[in-house]
């Protein structure tokens, strides 16, 4: 991606969407942390299950997919024309439409919109796009106190932690620790609660309840924004967010330029694939749509922010610009067997896992070998799971693959780095077939180092590179070209 | 350059080389009603929920409305509600004479309203304000939502139900009671939504 620099065209996004280490240091340290293993693994298996079951039941699934995919990438090749539709459609219905270039500016446009009601507290409803720009920081920093509502969010907030999963933020949370943090940063709950699940729910819920139903102004983000009406759909199972989208005289909406739809009876085939897909429920409990204003029902005073925050530089890719196709299911997290392990954190971005391996380099575009953003597209063993779990059939092990390409060429100039160094190496002894057996009669040494197991677990430096992160197989006894030998001898030159 | 036109000019710039996209697709599901949607089905995935279903007919709404309402529970209805689905009760009308606060609502127990239609292949019941069902505020505070379904406003799928809905109205979707999965992916019914949810089906 860095053959966007230099032309003003482009403006890489920023925020929360790169973390300050590489993936193998950030995975090395959430490995050793066993509890965090257990929690997400557990939790990923349970959901993996579940989905494969919700899915089983409709007997289109693939030619919903299809459909997805399709409308998806009907809305990229459209987005300006629908974008200004979708903006006179809000328009026309009372609503206010304002426009980002990134992070900063979007924080700055709600910020100014919540200074003009005179409130000093915001109610929020999950939203990745929030997530994103940082927007509770920065509200916090002009002195407006951002209360997340969702119960995830919330232990995530009280805790004093990050999100580490896109649908269950503290997925990498158990009961107990749960527990634990609510009796620290809870005022007023019950010091003997337990650390039964209900228990604590409900314990969030009367927290909540004040504040819902004093709050003057909400912001949320946006599942779908339908460019032919004007519509915006917010998808969730609390309440929480009927709550906010309800109740409040404003509602602040920030949502990316991607969210689109074309038409209102689109939303008939996101709304099988992203229930089925995210939660593993035939439907969520709640889906709130609204258009504009409603007079005499819900807030009386509506704005959406449209966001671009690197958006733009993906879909100048044509490989990659798939990756805006997402609906933030989560799915490919739940199936990723190096998710599964390193948890979300490892990734540095709001947009763990797959998804976010694709989309969080493409988002802030790449500066050289030690942007940690760079390491993503290698968090993978491009198994595929993620592709078939995927409701818009989004190619993420294509676009992986494509991505290393693009950071490998873009690293050609200047000083080799190991991999280079490694594949030259290679080039060289396997160029010819005296260099190459004769490699071969070396290898063997493998074999002793290997020992019993038959795995080398460190070799020195420069190889210590790949077995600082996983083993290597010993050689085998014979070699390919050794057993041909033995048992072709006739055909053998 | 304003925020717009940037946004807009670098969409436009992304997009030079883009290859047009194909055809959308539409082999999935799509047939339009014909007839009634399947009633077994819409109260078998209700049900799934862990919403309460409980039938009727016409002439016993009401008694079956009563009986669902806790002794001593104050309950709220939308001004049209029918008025052979109203509890055989005291009553608080919102918006006859005037509009209850939300620490008004918030002091009632249940509410009682019809819907715009329900989907059989997902157990969702559609609210969209308008005859029966009251503002959005009405069914969300107080703690008991029943909800009168008519067996003429099920719909089998959901593709069928957005070929009906009017975009131009708010529109809430109610699949079951208020649930959250996030600690450890278990199940919780009831966080801030209604905790509890009867589906009251009409035949």
């Amino acid at each position: 991606m860095t053959t966007f620099l230099g032309t003003p065209t482009f403006q890489a996004g920023a925020g929360n969407i790169r973390g300050t280490e590489s993936f193998p240091d950030a995975a090395r340290k959430s490995l050793a942390d066993t509890q965090l293993r257990a929690n997400l693994g557990a939790a990923t298996t349970t959901i993996r299950n579940k989905r494969i079951a919700a899915v089983a039941e409709v007997d289109d699934w693939e030619d919903l997919r299809r459909a997805g995919s399709a409308l998806k990438a009907d809305v990229m090749a459209r987005l300006p024309e629908l974008l200004v539709q979708f903006e006179e459609n809000v328009t026309a219905r009372g609503g206010a439409v304002h426009w980002a270039r990134d992070a900063e500016e979007a924080n700055r446009v709600v910020t100014d919109l919540v200074r003009a009601t005179g409130s000093d507290e915001v109610v929020k409803v999950k939203s990745m796009a929030t997530q994103e720009t940082g927007l509770n920081e920065h509200l916090e920093e002009n002195g407006i106190a951002a209360i997340e509502t969702d119960l995830a969010e919330l232990i995530v907030q009280l805790g004093e932690d990050k999100p580490s999963h896109i649908l269950v933020p503290a997925i990498h949370r158990n009961r107990a620790e749960i527990r634990e943090i609510f009796l620290k940063a809870m005022p007023g709950i019950d010091p003997d609660i337990t650390d039964d699940p209900r228990a604590l729910a409900m314990a969030a819920r009367a927290h909540l309840r004040r504040k819902f139903l004093s709050a003057k102004v909400a912001v949320s983000g946006a599942n779908f924004g339908v460019a032919e009406t004007g519509t915006l759909a917010v998808v969730e199972s609390e309440g929480n967010g009927r709550m906010c989208l309800t109740l409040p005289d404003t509602l602040i909406t920030l949502m990316g330029i991607e969210k689109l739809v074309p038409s209102f009876t689109d939303l008939e085939v996101f709304m099988q694939l992203l229930p089925r897909s995210s939660t593993a429920e035939r439907m969520n409990p709640y889906t709130s749509m609204w258009t504009g204003v409603h007079p005499g029902d819900g807030p009386q005073n509506f704005h959406v922010v449209l966001l671009d925050n690197g958006r733009t530089n993906v879909l100048a890719d044509d490989v990659g610009r798939s990756a805006l196709h997402c609906i933030r299911c989560s799915a490919c997290l739940n199936v990723c067997p190096v998710y599964e392990r390193a948890g979300g954190h490892a990734y540095g971005s709001v947009y763990p896992g797959p998804i976010g391996a694709i989309l969080s380099p493409q988002l802030t575009g790449t500066t050289g070998h030690d942007d940690p953003n760079a390491s993503l597209p290698y968090a993978s063993t491009l198994c595929g799971a993620c592709f078939d779990a995927c409701p818009v059939r989004i190619d993420i092990p294509g676009i992986l693959v494509h991505l290393r390409a693009e950071q490998v060429d873009s690293e050609r100039r200047g000083l080799p780095g190991g991999q280079d160094l490694a594949m030259k190496a290679a080039g060289f002894v396997m160029g010819s077939e005296k260099r190459f057996a004769a490699v071969e009669t070396v290898s063997k040494v493998g074999r002793v180092l290997g020992g019993k197991k038959g795995r080398i677990t460190s070799l020195p430096y420069p190889a210590s590179k790949w077995t600082a992160s996983r083993d290597l197989p010993a050689p085998p006894k014979e070699t390919f070209r050794q057993w041909w030998a033995r048992t072709h001898e006739d055909t053998t030159r | 350059m304003t925020a717009r036109e940037e946004i807009l000019s670098r969409i436009r710039s992304a997009l030079t080389e883009a290859t047009a996209p194909e055809p959308i697709p539409r082999d999935y599901h799509r047939a339009p009603a014909s007839g009634p949607g399947n009633v077994e089905l819409f109260a078998h995935t209700v049900d799934d929920y862990r919403a309460q279903v409980h039938r009727a007919d016409e002439s016993t709404v009401a008694e079956v409305v009563t009986g669902l309402i806790a002794d001593g529970a104050r309950a709220v209805v939308p001004p049209d509600l029918p008025q052979s689905w109203r509890p055989r009760r005291d009553v608080v009308v919102d918006g006859a004479p005037t509009t209850l606060s939300t620490l008004e609502l918030d002091a009632l127990d249940v509410v009682v309203t019809g819907c715009t239609l329900g989907i059989a292949a997902t157990g969702t019941i559609v609210l969209d304000g308008g005859p029966g069902q009251g503002r959005r505020a009405l069914t969300l505070v107080p703690d008991h939502h029943i909800c009168i379904v008519r067996t003429d406003q099920i719909v089998d799928t959901v593709p069928q139900a957005f070929q009906t809905l009017d975009p131009a109205k708010p529109l809430t979707f109610i699949s079951g009671p208020s649930a959250t999965s996030d600690i450890e992916l278990n199940r919780v019914e009831g966080v801030h939504g209604p905790r509890t949810l009867d589906v009251v089906i009409v035949r």
